[in-house]
């Protein structure tokens, strides 16, 4: 407490003086975006940008939504890519701390158990629709991916007893579904039309859906699980606690 | 038109606010907030640019794609670096408290 106590007074110290230094980096931030602003406020808004070669495209892409086609079609490289760094975080957090999970000594409150009850199963509805949605409108797998995870944050801040009894390797089954659907897609597009991720003609929507769902999952396993805060306690070797 | 523009100065304004915070405090969780807030402001300007005021309700779906993964890939990263953040702070805290107990007399780490 002291400690703590003294550590505040010291940083707040060393905040207080508003030096030389810190003005002349202020006014260099200043400097910078006003330039910037000039920038942009000059800058040409004629240019459509790319927006003219994916329409052109569109109706190659075997979806309706032009987000969706350049996500998963366009540039799928990229997609596949920021999945595998989703996967990649989890496996740093997983790797630097053990999940805090702390055990239920108080029941859960009917209030709260109710609004769990009436929220999870709407969210997961949501977001299937949502991924449903990306192929012809604004939606796909990172929204429906994101209620899914706020739904997982929802179970595990309402610290639900069963969350406990979910086995590990059902976790990481989950976590890298996403990512082993998009790369077994993007080998079998190599091995049939002998480049990564051109889907075979006419099977572009139902490949992109499969993958949209797939990812949906293990995005909101991640972000749940990045909330989680570390590896859930029951992975580690011996030490199964309830 | 104008509409866009202010989309764009505000980005612009939170990408500076966050740069400023980044190098100024030292504390790891304002470092991160400042990232957060500087990422929030490019997100802006990207969407406010892939907006074409000429087609009509036309936007660039290539901006849209990489601001629709930016923030997945965002949440990831703040999530990561929290915990990097909280091991520093454990690790850190261990040797302060090493060094405040073997000589009881000074008052600090600090020399």
């Amino acid at each position: 407490m002291k400690k703590g106590k003294k550590i505040k007074k010291q940083t707040r110290n060393r905040r207080r003086p508003f030096d030389g230094l810190q003005a002349l980096f202020l006014f260099l931030v200043f400097c910078l975006i006003t330039l910037l602003g000039a920038i942009l406020s000059n800058s040409p808004r004629t240019v459509s940008g790319l927006a003219g070669a994916v329409a052109s495209l569109q109706d190659q892409s075997g979806v309706e939504s032009p987000v969706t086609a350049v996500l998963l079609n366009f540039r799928g490289y990229d997609t596949l890519l920021e999945v595998m760094v989703l996967l990649l975080a989890v496996i740093g957090v997983w790797s630097l701390a053990k999940a805090p999970f702390p055990t239920p000594e108080t029941d859960i409150s009917p209030v709260q158990m109710g609004v769990v009850r009436l929220l999870a199963p709407v969210m997961c509805l949501v977001a299937a629709y949502l991924v449903w949605q990306g192929s012809h409108l604004a939606g796909g797998a990172f929204q429906g991916g994101a209620i899914l995870g706020a739904a997982g944050v929802l179970l595990l801040v309402s610290e639900l007893p069963w969350l406990h009894a979910i086995p590990v390797y059902v976790l990481r089954i989950g976590l890298v579904l996403g990512p082993l659907v998009f790369v077994g897609t993007a080998l079998s597009c190599l091995f049939l039309t002998g480049t990564l991720l051109a889907y075979p003609k006419g099977t572009a929507g139902w490949l992109i859906l499969l993958i949209e769902t797939a990812c949906a999952l293990s995005i909101g396993l991640t972000l749940a699980l990045l909330f989680g805060g570390g590896r859930p306690e029951s992975d580690v070797p011996g030490g199964d606690s309830p | 038109m104008i509409t866009t523009l202010l989309y764009s100065l505000t980005g612009l304004i939170l990408f500076g606010m966050g740069l400023f915070t980044l190098i100024i405090h030292s504390h790891p969780l304002r470092k991160i907030l400042a990232i957060n807030v500087m990422a929030s402001g490019v997100f802006l300007i990207l969407i406010a640019t892939a907006y074409t005021p000429l087609g009509q309700g036309e936007i660039d779906p290539v901006p849209h794609a990489m601001v629709l993964t930016g923030i997945v890939v965002s949440v990831s990263v703040t999530a990561l670096a929290l915990i990097l953040a909280c091991r520093v702070q454990e690790t850190s805290n261990r040797t302060l408290r090493k060094k405040t107990k073997q000589p009881k007399n000074t008052k600090g780490p600090k020399s």
